[in-house]
């Protein structure tokens, strides 16, 4: 198939990952369609045990604007964050082709940047939904916003893209640290970049997904 | 060619500048088509329709991350077929999932 060994493994991984998302969030999809929907207009909207929550009316909280609605502006940051940091990425691959090791070392440390700026919004989102607005908040057992499985989803959802962000800043960092002292000059390559690089955007991509499936619908 | 003249033989090649332009190019289509959904949410009331665009503008973005930053769309077209082919089964997964759902919820 025209692609190294390593590449290719890379690829069947991230396949398999899929399927692992995949049941995830289509068993979300599932649960969902099982219970009722709210009816009714978007403004009169209410937290309650009986139907499915809107996703906007429950994330709609930004930092340091306590008491604002901002329904989904702060997933709307994240979202972007993730995408400028799979640009930086790939800016880094594109370096790696060319052997410059400074502009490598350049674009991995923005990229271990945005991962981590990603890393502590989630925390912080977490906390808020776990925190609540007076409300009790939500936990495994129990959920202010709505049937107590929502909030299973989305511990168990964005828990586990979490789980993969971090994995992959550590995996850039890694890299980083390699390129820093010199290991893929003296091999002669920097397919790692490449490599590491497929999985920290395949990262980006499930999050497109959960930013539609969870937030958007 | 032994590993020492390797390393001596590295040069560093200049930024491709098209290629660099190429890719901020997608980055701005994914933000956009972001900003649509955002649109699209505030504007529109919830609906079979709506969830449609979600979606279809979802597949939007997936298709730039993985042909344009994961490079997919440029490999071997066997390499290709053999990543995107095995996603046909979630499609048939959500379609069962979320009709087998929907009638948990009538009965």
């Amino acid at each position: 198939m025209k692609v190294s060994y390593g590449k290719l493994m890379m690829w069947f991984f991230l396949v398999s990952d899929a399927f692992t998302f995949s049941g995830l969030l289509v068993s979300y999809g599932m649960v969902r369609a099982s219970h009722p929907a709210y009816e009714g207009a978007t403004k009169d909207f209410v937290f309650s045990q009986e139907y499915w929550p809107i996703p906007e009316k429950v994330f709609d909280a930004f930092p340091f604007f306590h008491g604002h609605s901002w329904p989904l502006a702060f997933v709307g940051l994240m979202t972007f964050i993730l995408i400028l940091s799979s640009v930086t990425m790939v800016l880094a691959v594109e370096a790696g082709h060319r052997r410059d090791r400074k502009a490598v070392e350049k674009w991995m440390l923005w990229t271990i940047i945005g991962g981590l700026t990603f890393l502590g919004c989630q925390a912080w989102e977490w906390t808020h939904f776990i925190v609540g607005d007076g409300g009790g908040g939500a936990s495994l057992t129990a959920n202010q916003y709505g049937p107590i499985a929502f909030a299973d989803f989305f511990f168990f959802i964005t828990g586990f893209h979490g789980t993969h962000v971090f994995s992959g800043v550590v995996l850039n960092f890694i890299i980083y640290y390699r390129t820093v002292t010199g290991l893929y000059d003296r091999r002669g390559h920097y397919e790692m970049v490449e490599k590491v690089g497929l999985y920290w955007h395949f990262v980006d991509l499930v999050w497109v997904f959960v930013f539609t499936f969870f937030y958007l619908v | 060619m032994s590993s020492e003249e390797n390393t001596n033989a590295i040069e560093v090649q200049p930024v491709d500048k098209a290629k660099v332009r190429h890719l901020l190019k997608v980055m701005w289509i994914l933000a956009g088509v972001t900003v649509i959904e955002f649109i699209f949410a505030f504007t529109m009331d919830r609906s079979f329709v709506l969830v449609s665009i979600f979606v279809l503008l979802t597949i939007v973005k997936a298709f730039y991350i993985v042909s344009e930053f994961m490079h997919l769309g440029h490999e071997v077209k066997s390499l290709m077929y053999s990543i995107v082919l095995p996603m046909l089964f979630v499609v048939w997964l959500i379609i069962a999932l979320i009709y087998e759902g929907s009638m948990l919820h009538t009965y």
